[in-house]
């Protein structure tokens, strides 16, 4: 399966589509980048005037990358995209850093475990300075 | 192991996903991990993954598919440390 097959089975769709692009993927881990436009809807609210990338956003972001490509990758040819199904389980995430409108941000996940259709990933979250934005774990399922 | 001992292991097991406590203190062979404990199915993958930890086994899908109550699951662990 390649990179961009990966993204077209995604089930999400503008304006909750999260990611750009997938650097690299195996079954142990992915790396991927999505950048923030400048007028994503959630920045007309988040803050008043003083827009501000939401810590659910980046955890999305984190999720869709980390957690859901790496599940499309993993059962390949199984995933039919009429039917796949994903619900997100548990997330522990720590921020370091905000990221501001138009910023691109870099998410690595390595596999910790994938069981019985359940997911669970050590992400991280980096933006083009390499700097650490967000870490934490993220599990769900394929449903 | 007596079946007491293998109760007793499991229950230690299930506890930290029990969203239903009053479930946990009234557990009983028929007790439903989803229904009567308000385990939820991710954390009920994490019972298997330590129940198979704590008895060295390994549960495949079928395993994982009958354990829902306390009753199945106990015969299944009974089943794989028999062929151990």
């Amino acid at each position: 399966m390649t990179k961009e097959q990966i993204i077209e089975k995604l089930p999400y769709e503008t304006p909750f589509l999260f990611v750009d692009e997938i650097i690299e993927v195996d079954e142990d881990g992915i790396k991927g980048s999505y950048t923030l436009k400048p007028d994503e809807y959630f920045y007309q609210g988040h803050f008043k005037d003083h827009p501000i990338t939401p810590g659910v956003i980046l955890t999305e972001i984190m999720a869709q990358i980390g957690l859901v490509c790496l599940g499309i990758f993993t059962l390949k040819e199984q995933i039919d995209k009429n039917t796949i199904g994903v619900a997100m389980s548990s997330t522990t995430i720590n921020f370091y850093k905000s990221v501001l409108p138009g910023e691109k941000v870099l998410v690595k996940s390595e596999k910790e475990y994938f069981r019985f259709n359940k997911l669970k990933c050590k992400v991280e979250m980096f933006n083009e300075e390499q700097k650490l934005i967000a870490k934490g774990e993220i599990a769900g399922m394929i449903v | 192991m007596t079946k007491e001992e293998l109760l007793s292991k499991l229950k230690t097991i299930i506890e930290p996903y029990v969203q239903n406590q009053e479930g946990l203190q009234n557990m009983s062979e028929d007790t439903n991990f989803i229904e009567d404990l308000e385990i939820n199915s991710a954390n009920l993958v994490d019972v298997i993954l330590d129940v198979e930890d704590e008895f060295g086994i390994e549960i495949d899908n079928d395993g994982m598919d009958k354990m829902l109550t306390v009753k199945a699951s106990i015969e299944v662990i009974q089943d794989k440390l028999a062929a151990k």
